[in-house]
């Protein structure tokens, strides 16, 4: 069926702000299917709140709406562009909510709107759990025994019925959230109850528990028609029982015979079949380890992470293939992009194996309990290739960036067999470390598998790679033993650990002998047939086939890895600007990255993709290939800045800022020097190792002070210390992972803090225009909410900041970009710290400025100065309207992390509310962030004593709103006294009723907490904000943040003005 | 061991030996299903030929014998980048080692499989051979590979002596196993029903008699039509029509099977008496190239060939796209077809070949690639419903 010619104007819902559980991975689809709607000549209206997409930008869409993602702006946004259809399949669970919920008020009908994709009613018979269940039960395709409960009664009653254990699933919310497995009456009372919150409709599924059983999952696509195809299939390593966003995932499957792969795919074709799905469907299944006997999970009647990791592992385009039939095409008229000869209506095969895992986010959250469950809490993933699983899994460790290389980066060699076996029931990330030590120790496969419950062929990959440690430790280091060593992906610095022989002698041997990586096409089709699709991986052993390319300039692009909290999609945003800009330019470009969730690895994106860890080995073995001319660092975040000195040993320039001048501004004594030359003033600060050596500084200086390491992003590890005990402490963190480089202590400043990215071309500068954050100094920038343009500096201030700005840029020499923070105490400007590179911010400023500052960065970095891109140097004028960004956590998912903001980042992602006037802006920023009040109008307040006074202030406030103030005693106090009519509510070690039990009764919208300082787990504080967060209640814990919340609430409006933010004009650029 | 596989053009490829110790020549062929390579290595369709897995990990469930397609292997050679060394399966038997020792089926392992199947993309099928021979010397393999042909291999393959498949009235007795929720252990154990669950939902074939020609056949042909209640006589290959018809079947089956169809005269022959009589046929794959060529239409050798379980083919009465197990080397020319005898009722979507036939005026139809599966897509097995519904009709009629 060809392309129905009566959809020309589509609207497409995003996802909105990255959370745990809806991550990159739908800008990635969602990017596409723009990309592939234009294709078409099909006009796009996007909608998104978030504006670090790529999605959003005007090269994407025509239209674009950076607003909160409500039904109610949504329907403004329709009455206003007057779209023919929507297609909400392509932004997630998020997405898919609001298209029903516009489809089922009748809105959509009533103003001649059509679902593109899949209809209402499927989504309905997919989501619904009774009515999946009933489809399930028609079809004979089986469920586990399970009951959609609406009361703790009914499923306690129901429970009984079927015997414990059970698994907990509420109805619509994301990455399983308020989910859990249930052992006891005990536990099943409080997830249920508090599933049953969390659930959009209040239901709860209470099924049989089928953990340990096998996991597998199918990517289904379907056409109008009813063609079905599968794209792959996927095998969690980790039984049912862990959320698949968190399992450690092969494809395609492994263990399966042809018998149970054929069954479950006929299955999968059953089921999207009769739900009569029109695009790309994901189904769940759970397959018992020992008969054929198997369980349908669920079905995600949309495109997903999994599907954009199946995408990636196949290349198999499913969201471009997803939008194509929405719009009316079937799957044999749409051509495979790989092969460019067959076409979409085939299944890819593999002649390779895909690994991926989980970026789980404790190393931020040292708090927080460690265990994987079926509440996703992973914040991103890595995906490698290889021929075969040993080596694609030891690239996928690598790829992770978290301190671990192989099977030995976690110690656990002091536990005995028995600690060992009990250690082993802890299903968390470091599982596999703990059965190679249990392998180590001669612990034999069926005792593992009995307890983990993972199949033996994994377990013994896990032990071949455990041989070869022990091979390499005992030697010798023969040239066949490296090559099988290397074919294991062992990366050479694990081989020098292993042998004691320096890294540079390994390295020597094998290129004497010729063991050097090759790369291998992933082309769909297991070289059956010719693709041109330059998308690599690499392994040892066999031939090359990555092709001599073109006498073009060339410039390799580093990505920024797996999403985490810091660096999250911001840097793809910048990798795949900065990429598009080189090729507009005339370079040819090489993106390297491992992220299976982000448009950087799509194949389409560069001219040639190489899908590979991001260490200086693996890059080093493409730079021997590819001999770039150059390569750009300063736009994939640490991860890539990280590779700098590396790239300069491999004799590949550096283009842009050099990396001296990176140094510069990171070693804390040549960038003092820098200061002082250009008489720029910061707070005072030492550099230490040790604890004492910190002490002294603080001491010296005055507490507070902030202690933090130097080359980190996000502010890992960063804290504000009040006394000696509490530098021990952070301290003892920081150095739990020995520093490469010294730890910087500086004295505290309170102020207005103060961003900037800009634009270097060596001479010039460009400051597209100054934020400024509603949080003080000491909040972290990525958790502060940032107003463009700044409201509350004066003129002079501005004109401070531009000029630091220019000299800093001059005195470091950068050639590119440059973020600077600085804080502001009345007309007196401090910088805080400066990067010389992109920034969480580039994305958010290009797009409410109009000025797009990476294409600029590149053209800068290439040779041209700011004033022949057509810009006059300086700070660019104001805008006259107001864009607010927000940001966005997902503490829920992380059971016992500290969610009170520091200096450390936390948030997960972002939203933007942007209008005509600031409190416009402001509400919808909020809007955008999911904080939705009043409701029931009855709040807490419990600070700090120094917070007191704007407590008052602030509780007034509400207090005019017509809430009711609960607080805690010495808070309270000092409400009444200032004539707010607080009322008293005890400690939780007090008698009951206590604050606990009021959040717990579910009456309450809002918890003002202000943390005292320390980070004792077991303090009230702590307790309470942890429990208003696991209850789903607001709670804020800056007071900044809590004025503007009350601001926003005072201008609550239902009419909004809508900006299209592809019509912005850059500002400042001459006509 | 150290292996070597020694192409037709001189390219070698050095790996290590797998499976029974001999040299051996054949005809190099791949195959790209991810799964199933018990079912490829025991269909009788591969007599003469080596056969490449282009996936790399291979033996990964070791072998359950129940799934083989017959009752041997028939490869002359195996090619895998990977064996696994423990399999992993709750019913396996024996390990993919053990089974092509004991099938005596010599293989290699270790090389780059990729870039072999990138050879014989480009350069086409060709010859080669398996040797553990360190001390080969390519001027006398390389004509000796040129010389070899797969020769009349249909003959070696077939069953010696008609047999009899009763038709099951499992799905009678146990209602259908699709669901695996309705799987009985029980019943299993003590040999009332399979292990395997089934697609078949309906017992439609109650009371018709098949007669399957045995061409090579996989066991799930015969299945296939047992499942669903027909009783399936199967007759060796050289069996003629006259014994087939005498035995009045409701319908006969052409199965699938090795080699170039042009060699097999005699049973084209038969075929055609076959196709006089007004008995409704269904043909997989060699059978469907063998009634081409007995109704005057042409087959080829294609340059590579379709192996494996992902190609999309069409069904041109409904238009629909089902991604299909296929195993052929020839194809039927669809430019030498002459429409009153039979016109193009099945295209592959890929490369526009034809993968089936309907014949003019006839009660037959065929294909060329295997509904019956294994390994691959169960999404044909439409097909065998399709030709019982044929039978019904004729019956009626």
């Amino acid at each position: 069926m060809p392309k129905n010619p009566n959809v020309k104007r589509v609207m497409v819902i995003g996802s909105g702000p990255i959370v745990i559980g809806q991550a990159a991975e739908f800008d990635y689809a969602g990017t596409q299917a723009c990309r592939s709607l234009k294709e078409e000549g099909v006009e796009v209206i996007l909608v998104n709140s978030n504006p670090a997409t790529i999605m959003t930008d005007k090269d994407i869409a025509d239209k674009v709406y950076i607003e909160p993602l409500t039904a109610r702006v949504l329907e403004q946004i329709i009455e206003k562009e007057k779209p023919d259809s929507i297609l909400p399949t392509l932004g997630g669970q998020a997405g898919l909510n609001l298209g029903m919920e516009l489809a089922e008020s009748g809105f959509l009908a009533s103003h001649g709107v059509k679902l593109l994709g899949t209809t209402a009613a499927t989504i309905k018979k997919a989501e619904d759990r009774q009515e999946f269940k009933d489809t399930m039960e028609k079809i004979g395709e089986p469920c586990a025994a399970s009951k959609v409960v609406e009361s703790v009664e009914d499923g306690v009653a129901f429970t009984k019925t079927i015997g414990y254990p059970v698994v907990l699933r509420p109805a619509y919310t994301l990455g399983g959230s308020g989910g859990g497995i249930a052992h006891n009456q005990a536990e099943l009372e409080t997830i249920l109850e508090n599933g049953l919150r969390l659930s959009r409709v209040g239901q709860v599924l209470v099924e049989r528990c089928i953990a340990g059983w096998k996991e597998i999952e199918y990517e289904v696509m379907r056409d109008s028609a009813g063609n079905c195809i599968t794209v792959c299939n996927m095998e969690n390593i980790d039984p049912v029982g862990v959320h698949t966003g968190d399992s450690i995932v092969v494809a395609p499957s492994q263990t399966l015979s042809d018998k149970e792969y054929q069954m479950l795919r006929t299955a999968a074709l059953n089921i999207i079949d009769e739900l009569q799905i029109t695009g790309g469907c994901n189904v769940q299944f759970a397959l018992h380890p020992t008969s054929f006997e198997y369980c349908v999970i669920e079905v995600n009647p949309r495109v997903s992470r999994s599907s954009a990791l199946a995408s990636k592992a196949t290349g198999y385009p499913i969201a471009k293939v997803a939008a194509k039939i929405a719009l009316g095409y079937t799957l044999d008229e749409i051509k495979n992009a790989i092969t460019g000869k067959t076409y979409a209506s085939f299944e890819p095969t593999l002649d390779y194996c895909v690994v991926k895992l989980p970026r789980l986010p404790f190393d931020k959250f040292i708090t927080a309990k460690r265990t994987l469950t079926t509440q996703m809490k992973a914040t991103g993933e890595v995906m490698s290739i290889c021929h075969n699983f040993e080596g694609a899994l030891m690239k996928a460790i690598r790829s992770l960036e978290q301190h671990v290389d192989c099977l030995l980066s976690y110690d656990f060699s002091a536990l005995n067999r028995e600690e060992l076996l009990e250690r082993m029931k802890i299903v968390d990330d470091q599982r596999i470390y703990v059965i190679a030590e249990a392998l180590r120790k001669g612990i034999d496969y069926d005792t593992i598998h009995e307890i983990t419950m993972i199949d033996e062929w994994f377990i013994d990959k896990l032990a071949i790679l455990v041989e070869m440690e022990n091979a390499l430790k005992e030697g010798p280091l023969t040239v066949e033993l490296l090559k099988e060593a290397k074919r294991l992906e062992f990366p050479d610095n694990v081989i020098s650990r292993l042998t004691g022989k320096p890294e540079e002698e390994i390295k020597k041997l094998r290129y004497d002998n010729g063991i050097v990586a090759v790369y291998k096409m992933v082309d769909t089709c297991a070289a059956e047939f010719e693709a041109s699709t330059p998308y690599y991986y690499s392994v040892y052993g066999g031939e090359n086939e990555a092709v001599e390319t073109k006498p073009k300039k060339k410039v390799l692009v580093l990505g920024s890895g797996p999403i985490r909290i810091g660096q999250g999609i911001e840097f793809d945003y910048c990798s795949v600007h900065a990429t598009w800009a080189f090729a507009k330019a005339g370079y040819e470009t090489v993106i390297i990255n491992n992220n299976p969730e982000t448009v950087s690895t799509d194949f389409d994106i560069a001219d040639k993709l190489y899908f590979e860890p991001l260490t200086p080995e693996d890059v080093e073995s493409i730079v021997n290939l590819e001999k770039p001319d150059g390569a750009v660092v300063q736009f994939g975040g640490q991860t890539a800045i990280k590779l700098t000195e590396s790239l300069m040993k491999m004799g590949v320039p550096i283009l842009g800022t050099r990396a001296e001048d990176v140094d510069a501004a990171e070693d804390r004594e040549l960038f003092d020097k820098i200061l002082e030359q250009t008489g720029i003033p910061r707070a005072a600060g030492g550099t230490v190792y040790t604890a004492e050596e910190a002490k002294a500084v603080a001491n010296r200086l005055g507490y507070p002070v902030l202690v933090r390491p130097s080359y980190v992003l996000g502010g890992q590890g960063m804290q504000i210390a009040i006394s000696d005990e509490e530098i021990e402490e952070f301290m003892n963190i920081i150095n739990r992972i020995a520093q490469d480089h010294p730890i910087l202590v500086d004295k505290y400043l309170q102020g207005k803090e103060i961003e900037v990215d800009a634009v270097c071309d060596g001479e010039d500068i460009l400051i597209p225009g100054i934020m400024e954050h509603i949080e003080r100094t000491g909040v972290h920038s990525g958790d502060s909410i940032s107003v463009y343009p700044a409201p509350t500096i004066t003129t002079t201030v501005k004109e401070k900041i531009a000029e630091y700005t220019r000299r800093l840029a001059k005195a470091l020499h950068v050639k590119g970009l440059i973020n600077i923070q600085f804080i502001a105490i009345g007309e007196d400007v401090y910088v805080i710290e400066v990067n010389p590179r992109s920034s969480r911010t580039v994305p958010y400023i290009s797009k409410v400025t109009g000025i797009p500052i990476v294409d600029l960065a590149t053209e800068v970095i290439i040779g041209k100065t700011i004033r022949e891109l057509g810009y006059e140097p300086g700070l660019q004028p104001e805008a006259d309207y107001f864009a607010i960004k927000m940001p966005v956590f997902s503490f829920e998912k992380i059971r016992g992390a500290e969610i009170s903001l520091g200096p450390e980042m936390k948030s997960t992602g972002e939203c933007l509310g942007i209008a005509k006037t600031f409190n416009e802006a402001l509400y919808k920023a909020f809007l955008g962030a999911g904080v939705d009040l009043p409701k029931y109008k009855q709040m807490i307040i419990t600070v700090k004593d120094a917070d007191n006074g704007e407590a008052i202030e602030i509780g007034q406030r509400f207090e005019k709103l017509g809430y009711t103030i609960y607080a805690t005693r010495s808070t309270c106090n000092a409400l009444k006294e200032a004539g707010v009519h607080a009322r008293q509510v005890n400690k939780i070690s007090q008698e009951s009723p206590t604050v606990m039990d009021l959040i717990l009764g579910h009456k309450i919208d809002l918890v003002i907490d202000t943390p005292t300082q320390g980070r004792d787990k077991t303090r009230d504080g702590f307790l309470i904000r942890r429990t208003a967060i696991e209850t789903g209640v607001n709670c804020i814990t800056a007071m900044d943040t809590a004025r503007a919340l009350v601001t926003s609430m005072e201008h609550k409006m239902d009419q909004f003005t809508l900006i299209d933010v592809a019509s912005i004009k850059s500002r400042g650029l001459k006509e | 061991m150290k292996a070597f596989l020694i192409l037709e053009d001189g390219t070698v490829f050095e790996g290590t030996h797998i499976g029974a110790v001999r040299e051996v020549i054949s005809e190099i062929v791949f195959n790209t299903s991810m799964a199933g390579y018990l079912e490829v290595l025991t269909d009788p369709s591969y007599a003469g030929q080596a056969v490449c897995m282009t996936y790399p990990l291979i033996g990964n469930y070791g072998v359950c014998l129940e799934d083989m397609e017959s009752v041997q292997a028939w490869p002359d050679g195996f090619i895998v980048r990977e064996l696994s060394r423990i399999p992993s399966n709750f019913r396996k038997d024996i390990t993919i080692q053990e089974f092509l020792e004991q099938q005596n089926i010599p293989g290699i392992a270790g090389i780059d499989t990729r870039a072999l199947t990138k050879i014989l993309r480009e350069k086409g099928t060709m010859n080669g051979m398996i040797t553990t021979d360190e001390a080969y010397d390519l001027n006398t393999v390389l004509p000796k590979l040129k010389e070899y042909t797969t020769g009349k291999v249909v003959e070696k393959v077939t069953c010696k002596e008609k047999y009899v498949i009763k038709g099951s009235r499992d799905l009678a007795e146990n209602g259908a196993i699709s669901g695996s929720a309705r799987f009985d252990k029980e019943a299993y154990e003590s040999g009332k029903r399979e292990m395997r669950p089934s697609i078949v939902k309906e017992l439609n074939g109650i009371g018709r008699k098949v007669a399957l020609l045995d061409l090579g056949a996989k066991k799930n042909i015969a299945h296939s039509l047992a499942q669903r209640g027909c009783d399936v006589t199967v007759y060796p290959a050289l069996t003629s029509a006259e014994e087939i018809l005498n035995d009045h079947p409701d319908g006969i089956m052409l199965s699938n099977g090795p080699g170039d169809p042009k060699e097999c005269t005699s049973i084209i022959k038969e075929i055609r008496k076959l196709y006089d009589s007004d008995v409704p046929i269904f043909a997989i794959c060699l059978g469907h190239q063998l009634m081409a060529l007995a109704t005057g239409a042409d087959t080829f050798k294609m340059k590579y060939g379709h192996r494996g379980g992902n190609h999309p083919v069409k069904d041109l009465e409904t238009g629909r796209v089902y991604i299909s197990s296929q195993n052929h080397g020839y194809v039927v020319d669809m430019d030498k077809l002459d429409p009153a005898v039979a016109v193009p009722a099945f295209i592959n979507v890929n490369d526009g070949t034809n993968e089936g036939l309907k014949y003019t005026g006839k009660n037959i139809f065929t294909v060329q690639y295997h509904p019956e599966a294994c390994p691959g897509p169960q999404d044909s097995g439409y097909l065998f419903d399709r030709f019982i519904k044929m039978m019904e009709v004729n019956k009626d009629a």
